[in-house]
Formats: C-alpha cells, sequence, structure tokens
C-alpha cells in the first residue's frame, strides 16, 4: 500500500515535469531538424546554427544583449552591494520600512515597470535607446542584489566586523580585509544573476528600446510574427543553455559563501 | 598593585531601560577578575563597555588613567576574545593571528618573531596553515586567544569563551588560560555563568545579578561570607533557612546529620530523611524538617562514614555557630 502510494507520488512528478519541460524540449529538438517545418523530424542537422551565426540582425542582438547584460548587471551589483550595506546598518524600524521598498519591484507586474519607465523617459525627454535599457534594467536588478547580498551580510553576523575593530582596523580596513571578503560569493552570485535576468528580459525592454536597442528576446519576438523558423529555434535553445549554465555558477557561489560560514562559526 | 581600568559611576541605558545602574569599579593590574552571574545580568554589557563596542549612557572608563569613552574600540590598547571566537573563515590561522599585526603595520620580521612565538605558546605551529573551518572547537578557541594576545594588550577580555565547549575540554582549558595569564601577566577580565569555572581561575570575582554587583571579592570570600542572598544562592550550593527579617546560609558540607536518639543537643532541627544520592566520595542526604512541608535542607556526608543513611530515617541535623552566615 506505502509503496503503491510512492509509485503514485513518483509519476505524478514525473507529469509535472514533463509539462513543465515538454515544450522546451521539443523546441531545443526542432532546432537540429532538417526540416523548415516544424512537425516532421527528417534528420539532424547543424545548418540553423551555422546561419545563425551569419545573419547580422542575430549578431547585432547579441552584441548589443551583451553590451546591455555587462554594463547594467556591474552598475545593479554595485549600486546593490552599497544599498544592502547601507540597510544593513539602519535601526530595525527604518529597516522593514527600507526592505519592503526595495524588494517591491520585485512583485510588481513587470508590464508596471516597464510602462512607468516608458512614461518617466518620455516625460523628461530622454531618448530610448541602450542607456534607456541600462536603467531600466539596473532599476530590476537592483532589488535582487539587495536580497542576495543582504542575506549574505545578516548570515555573517556582526561578530567578524568587531572582532577586526577589536584588532586595531580601521572601519575601512575592517570593510576591505572582512566584510568584503565573506560577501564576495554574494556579490559574484549577483552578477551573474542580473547578468542572466537582464540577457533575458523581455517585457520591460519591449517598452524602453530604441530603434537600434533591440536585444536578443525583441529580435526573437519579431521573427516569430513572420512564423517560427528553425534559426528561432537555434537561437533560444542556445539562450536557454547560457542561461541555465549562468544560473549554476550563480548558485554554486550562492553555496559556497553559505557553507563557508556554517563550518566555522558556530562550532557546536 | 596598580589600577589599569576604573569605571567612574558608568551607567547603562538601553531605550530608556537602566541595564546597569550608576557603578564604579576598580580593576586591578595583573590581575585574574570574573565576572559572573546568571544569563542577562549585564556581565556581556559591562564587557562590551570595556571593549569599546557599548557606549556608557553616563559615567567614565580610565585605561592607566586616560579615559577611553570617547576612544573607539579599534583604538583601544586591549583586545577580545568572542564568545563564538569569530574567527576570519577566509583566512588561515597564521593570517588570522598576524591580523592586528598587519592592520598596525609593525614590521614583518618582528610579526613573524611574534607568530613563532605565539604559536608555541598556544600549541598551534602545526596547524598554522589550516583555515578555521578544519579545526575543532578547542583549537579554534586557541586560535581566538592566540589571535588575541599577540598585540600584548594591556588587558584581555574573555567572552565566555569556554562556554561551547564540552566538559572535559573546558577543565583542561581552563587551567591552560589561568597558566597563561600567569605567564604573560596580562590582566584578564572574564565573563562566564559558569561558578565552578569562576571559582577555580579567578583572583576576584565580581558577582552581578540584575547589573548590580553584589559582591566583589575572592572566591574564598564569595564562598565563605556571601554578603547577599543572591550570592548565597548562586555560588555553591546551599541552605537558607528563612528567620523574621533575615536569612540564615549553611553550606552542605557543613551540616551535621545525627541519628534521632544521637546527641540530641547538637540538635538545632530535626526531620526525616527524603532521599539519599550516592556521587562517589559523597553522598547527599536531602531531609524535610518537621513543621515546614517545602523546606529540604541538603548535607554532603562522607561515604566512607559508618552509617548508611536511608529514605525515611528520622534524623537531627546541626552545625556550628562559625559556620553561619547571616544576611539581610
Amino acid at each position: 500500500m506505502g509503496g503503491s502510494r510512492r509509485s503514485l507520488f513518483s509519476v505524478y512528478s514525473w507529469v509535472v515535469m514533463i509539462f513543465l519541460y515538454l515544450p522546451i524540449v521539443i523546441l531545443m529538438l526542432y532546432s537540429f531538424n532538417d526540416s523548415r517545418i516544424n512537425a516532421v523530424w527528417t534528420g539532424f542537422t547543424w545548418k540553423w546554427y551555422l546561419s545563425l551565426f551569419e545573419n547580422r540582425q542575430v549578431m547585432d542582438a547579441l552584441s548589443n544583449s551583451l553590451v546591455i547584460a555587462i554594463t547594467s548587471s556591474i552598475i545593479a551589483t554595485a549600486l546593490g552591494t552599497l544599498a544592502a550595506l547601507a540597510l544593513h546598518r539602519f535601526s530595525d524600524k527604518w529597516k522593514a520600512v527600507m526592505n519592503g521598498l526595495i524588494y517591491l519591484p520585485i512583485i510588481i507586474p513587470e508590464v508596471l515597470m516597464g510602462l512607468s519607465l516608458l512614461v518617466l523617459f518620455s516625460q523628461i525627454g530622454f531618448p530610448l535607446g541602450k542607456l534607456t535599457m541600462i536603467a531600466a534594467h539596473v532599476t530590476f536588478g537592483i532589488s535582487f542584489v539587495v536580497v542576495i547580498v543582504s542575506a549574505r551580510l545578516s548570515g555573517m553576523g556582526d561578530e567578524l566586523q568587531e572582532a577586526a575593530q577589536d584588532l586595531g582596523a580601521t572601519p575601512w580596513q575592517t570593510f576591505r580585509h572582512i566584510t568584503l571578503p565573506v560577501i564576495a560569493p554574494g556579490i559574484v552570485a549577483s552578477l551573474l544573476l542580473t547578468f542572466t535576468m537582464s540577457l533575458d528580459d523581455f517585457i520591460i525592454s519591449f517598452f524602453v528600446a530604441g530603434p537600434n536597442s533591440t536585444t536578443l528576446p525583441l529580435y526573437i519576438y519579431g521573427l516569430v510574427k513572420r512564423g517560427v523558423s528553425p534559426e528561432v529555434n537555434a537561437l533560444s535553445t542556445l539562450m536557454i543553455a547560457v542561461t541555465i549554465l549562468l544560473l549554476l555558477i550563480s548558485e554554486i557561489f550562492r553555496r559556497k559563501g553559505m557553507a563557508k560560514e556554517s563550518n566555522s562559526q558556530l562550532p557546536i | 598593585m596598580k589600577t589599569i581600568i576604573h569605571l567612574q559611576n558608568v551607567e547603562k541605558q538601553f531605550a530608556d531601560q537602566v541595564v546597569i545602574p550608576p557603578f564604579s569599579l576598580e580593576i586591578i593590574g595583573g590581575e585574574f577578575l570574573t565576572l559572573l552571574g546568571p544569563s542577562g545580568c549585564g556581565k556581556t554589557t559591562l564587557l562590551r563597555m570595556i571593549a569599546g563596542f557599548e557606549q556608557p549612557s553616563s559615567g567614565e572608563i580610565f585605561l592607566d588613567g586616560k579615559p577611553i569613552k570617547d576612544v573607539p574600540a579599534y583604538k583601544r590598547d586591549m583586545n577580545l576574545v568572542f564568545q563564538h571566537y569569530a574567527l576570519f573563515p577566509h583566512m588561515s590561522v597564521e593570517d588570522n593571528i598576524l591580523f592586528g599585526l598587519k592592520m598596525k603595520k609593525v614590521p614583518s620580521a618582528e610579526q613573524k618573531r611574534r607568530l613563532d612565538e605565539v604559536l608555541t605558546l598556544t600549541h598551534l605551529t602545526e596547524l598554522r596553515k589550516r583555515k578555521p573551518a578544519q579545526l575543532s572547537g578547542g583549537q579554534q578557541q586557541r586560535v581566538a586567544i592566540a589571535r588575541a594576545v599577540i598585540n600584548n594588550p594591556k588587558v584581555l577580555l574573555l567572552d565566555e569563551p569556554l562556554g561551547a565547549l564540552d566538559y572535559q575540554l573546558r577543565k583542561n582549558l581552563q587551567l591552560e588560560l589561568k597558566n597563561l595569564q600567569k605567564n604573560l601577566g596580562i590582566t584578564f577580565i572574564y565573563v562566564t555563568h559558569d561558578q565552578e569555572e569562576a571559582m577555580s581561575m579567578s583572583d576576584r570575582i565580581a558577582v552581578m545579578n540584575r547589573g548590580v554587583i553584589e559582591q566583589l571579592g575572592t572566591p574564598q570570600e564569595i564562598y565563605l561570607r556571601p554578603s547577599s542572598l543572591f550570592v548565597a544562592k548562586f555560588i555553591g550550593e546551599n541552605n537558607i533557612f528563612s528567620q523574621e527579617n533575615s536569612h540564615l546560609a549553611v553550606r552542605p558540607e557543613k551540616i551535621k546529620v545525627y541519628k534521632k536518639d544521637a546527641n540530641p543537643e547538637l540538635h538545632q532541627k530535626t526531620g526525616e530523611i527524603v532521599d539519599v544520592v550516592f556521587l562517589g566520595s559523597l553522598q547527599k542526604v536531602f531531609i524535610r524538617l518537621d513543621g515546614s512541608e517545602e523546606t529540604i535542607v541538603l548535607a554532603h556526608e562522607n561515604s566512607e562514614a559508618t552509617h548508611a543513611w536511608q529514605a525515611g530515617e528520622r534524623v537531627g541535623i546541626g552545625w556550628a555557630l562559625q559556620d553561619e552566615v547571616k544576611l539581610p
């Protein structure tokens, strides 16, 4: 009886997994399909990938995506880390308020974020382009950075910093030699996460993109209007692969930091 | 006998609540002073005020005659050993220990000389390249102490440094710490809630309760002549007899137990044995006194005594007049 229940659960989990991933797997499969038509499998080929790399527009979109992702992730991580450090010093009363405000962008519908940014940029008469894209991506990235770095900071506690001061380190030396190295895994994880999110973002980018700041997701959307071609499948497959890889690395960094800490802090 | 730390009318409030009412305390250079009290009695707050991590609400603290209330922690010539060691997880044992000297930009030849000295002193030479995560609790504790004493502080503050270790290790390290203190000649201010630890290591003990130092004295004075009911109850086992407006304290080892009909002239009270606990060299005899159901008297009896006490036996108890302590 127990066994049959357990196998029922495992069947159920597999059904959920298939529901979640089957569309993506099929998309990936068809990126290797020799036929232009998505419905029939005719044979294995790399040619869609090759044609992608010869496509000028794809390469432009890729370079836009990379420029925007690299710049916005660095800025968001720097600002978010500083914000987390500042928040950490707030008194409890204000901390709750500030935390709420910082986390809000995570739950606000992206459409609203995009729309409000668009309104803002057009109100101040700022031309839409790479700069507005970067500003928008920094805006939603900061919240995630604050969440990750704050977790590292509160995990590290105050004792290490007090110990450093006790041993004669000035506030700056304490930050440079103790705080920064201890929260470094969180900073790296933030960098990778915000990079990935910028690379993948569609909705907000859709609102604030200008004529020559088309990123890969926007380009794919444009292509789909003319029907789903195998190139789109190939491009999507590459993006999925890169995203998963980056998230894995980010997660490894985040965990590495956590493990280090729980081993050494409390020898109970 | 020179005063090294002088706390003058120091008071601490948190959010308008008085945690430590104004008090003064002089700590003598080279002594081992223990702040002893139950958790929440203000002993750690007091230590952190001396270290510079808490500001007194009023009063002044002097180190070697100089006021240090407004001196930040990193400029005070003393070091704190934290309860959970607070070793830097990303640095090796060696780098942890050298941290203080590096921050103060001590020449590297001198750094090396002092490092070797301290490593030998704390038996850490073989572990110098390890990371804190690769050390046992006792070893981490040694690193924390080495990291503090390498700076030759005038005063070493220790916040329950043995609290997280198991019983046997704690016993050994108590001895090591006491020897270290003697060899280095540094003033130790030691915080603990473990009265046995306090008794075995300290030159003087300050017993604290609710932010107040109830008694300051040598372990003998505190044990034999407690000055308040709290001290009498907190240090060791004690029998408290209530009188009209005062109390009488008699240590269990000072209580003599007599058979009901032997030496009746020495009986101060009579009662019935409710329990006998065998503890090796001694046995604890619990006696319910006649006329007061809830008063249980504890007596320590030598296990090798001729008579084996039994629960249910009627007995008389007595003690010598000089062994009783009158308390308000």
